[in-house]
């Protein structure tokens, strides 16, 4: 069983920061594997240690920038990596997700995986369709938010929890090949290993184009354009206590002490 | 095309919230576009739905008997030959997980663009200007996007429709490729039932990702003792293992409403904030001042957790 895990490098933002224009200014950026992709790679990793999976790939749109993040996940157990990058996509502000998934499908075409296991979400863009979006449109089925996953793919069925809100999970069945948008928590993720992280340098990760990847320009056109950004009005009403920690957890202990706790 | 159509979510009998508030963004949508607001109802027991559905402003309900449970398949099928009949320049759809797992195909299916997790919504007829947050709520952002469109919309947005309505309730039958249904609900569980309800609690002492690591934890115990408090969490701290599911306030935890809630190192996502904002009386202590927490905490230290909250345990030792 083949398995390939679309990942991808977020952008993470310093507790104080400056917008130029629509975007955060680059100073206040730092770049990191995206928290929920993570999962999805463990997800991978733990169903290649129970012999279920023969082959784990990952794939990343992204920049040459991007190439340390993906190192990260072959450090943490995936086989190869692919890299799908343009001149054309240099430009874009926002990569809508029809355009994603149109990247990714060329590859699940070529890869043929049986199980395509993605983070629910990227923790900046935040939008939380790749994955659905991709299965329909390579005609797999899938399941979003999965928080479990029954690792003996028995019959060619996923067993999966989703999680919903309020505390409540559904069992649904979902036959392969699928695609399954991974939840926080389903797993705890490793780190890398030193001896992972050298072998990873020699792992294989292939670049391609639209060219390569027999995707057309119109298809990563920008349906969706970026034209503001600003930092949200703070609706904070708060009392606000300063000084030192122990005058703080002081005027804190006198409100709780007022309002009757701990006594 | 000027209509725009909503899809209601409901879950074991139980039309949602944000079923409600849909129909208030679809109808200042569609009178912003000159259309009518159409509902979908889809699965269960629908003629119920259709009739606590029917508030102001609502042109048109379509009951679909199909199912009883929402099944993603049954749902993209549904709205897109609905969308196909109906040619709405807008698709609403709860930003839920449900909605998430079917929006999506919903979308690829109409080729029509996707905007998800929408705050706020305008349109001129054309464009519609879609609202959202990035970065984990510390930027809005506004998108432009051209003609018909898929759109999601976060929960408690909107504020819910009132009032009754006298809308059309029509029965549509689509026609369900039940071959293309590879995907079955087998059942639901409620999960994170143990020894303590923090559901009850009237003091809460609720820990984040703050905290750094598993060890410092005792520091938090500490002071829930001291107060004679109980402990919950964020999300973070319950998906490391640190702490049982059943202590874990949010979206897709419980709602707490204690008489006081202290936020320790946690940012304040909005799924956190679903949780705890019915709490009377909201402390916040976090190093970021401009953590989301700080709009809805009534107190708040703007300091180092770890020299706040043994100085604040000491205090009633």
């Amino acid at each position: 069983m083949k398995i390939l895990v679309p990942v991808t490098e977020v952008a993470t933002v310093d507790d104080e920061f400056e917008i130029e224009g629509t975007a955060i200014a680059e100073q206040y950026l730092g770049a990191d594997l995206n928290e929920w992709d993570e999962y999805a790679i463990e997800e991978a990793v733990q169903l290649q240690e129970a012999g279920v999976a023969d082959e784990v790939i990952t794939v990343t749109i992204g920049p040459e920038e991007c190439e340390q993040t993906i190192r990260q996940a072959l450090a943490k157990g995936a086989d190869r990596a692919v890299r799908i990058w343009d001149d054309a996509l240099e430009g874009i502000d926002l990569l809508g997700v029809e355009a994603k998934a149109a990247l990714l499908s060329a590859v699940v075409e070529d890869e043929d995986p049986d199980l395509v296991l993605t983070g629910v979400q990227a923790g900046d863009g935040a939008f939380g369709a790749t994955g659905v979006s991709l299965a329909s449109t390579v005609g797999y089925e899938w399941a979003a938010v999965v928080n479990h996953l029954e690792h003996d793919l028995e019959d060619g069925v996923a067993s999966v929890r989703r999680e919903l809100e309020g505390g409540v999970e559904e069992l649904t069945d979902v036959e392969l090949p699928a695609v399954l948008t991974i939840q926080t928590g389903i797993n705890e993720p490793r780190y890398a290993s030193l001896r992972g992280i050298r072998q990873a340098q020699r792992k294989e990760l292939e670049v391609l184009g639209l060219a390569d990847l027999g995707v057309d320009e119109s298809a990563i056109g920008a349906a969706i354009s970026l034209t503001d950004m600003y930092e949200p009005e703070s609706e904070s009403d708060a009392t606000v206590w300063e000084g030192s920690a122990e005058e703080t957890a002081g005027q804190l202990a006198e409100l709780l002490r007022e309002k009757g706790v701990a006594q | 095309m000027t209509d725009v159509l909503a899809v209601a979510e409901h879950r074991r009998g139980d039309l949602r919230d944000v079923s409600y508030e849909l129909v208030t963004a679809g109808r200042q949508l569609a009178n912003e576009t000159g259309g009518d607001l159409h509902l979908a109802v889809i699965s269960g027991t629908v003629e119920d739905f259709a009739e606590k559905l029917n508030r102001d402003g609502v042109d048109t309900i379509h009951t679909v008997t199909d199912g009883e449970e929402f099944n993603h398949g049954v749902y993209t099928q549904t709205v897109a030959q609905l969308a196909d009949s109906l040619d709405p320049q807008y698709v609403l759809i709860p930003n839920s997980v449900n909605g998430l797992d079917y929006a999506p195909a919903v979308a690829t299916g109409l080729e029509r663009p996707l905007v998800t997790d929408t705050i706020d919504l305008e349109t001129d007829g054309e464009t519609l200007t879609a609202t959202r947050e990035m970065y984990g709520g510390k930027v809005e952002t506004t998108t432009e996007l051209e003609g018909p469109a898929v759109v999601t919309t976060r929960g408690g947005e909107w504020p819910k429709a009132e009032g009754t309505g006298d809308a059309a309730i029509e029965s549509f039958e689509p026609e369900i490729d039940e071959a293309a249904l590879g995907a079955t609900v087998t059942g639901f569980e409620e999960v994170g039932s143990g020894d303590v309800d923090i559901s009850d609690a009237e003091v809460l002492v609720s820990v984040g990702r703050g905290i750094d690591e598993e060890e410092n934890l005792e520091i938090i115990h500490d002071l829930a003792d001291a107060l004679d408090a109980t402990v919950s969490s964020s999300r973070p701290i319950v998906d490391n293992g640190w702490l049982p599911k059943n202590r874990q306030v949010g979206q897709s935890g419980k709602v707490v409403t204690p008489d006081v809630y202290i936020a320790i190192g946690i940012s304040g996502a909005v799924q956190h904030v679903a949780g705890m904002k019915g709490s009377e009386t909201i402390v916040a202590i976090n190093t970021d001042p401009n953590a989301p927490i700080m709009d809805i905490a009534d107190y708040a230290i703007t300091d180092d957790l770890f020299d706040v909250v043994p100085s604040l345990t000491e205090a009633f030792r």
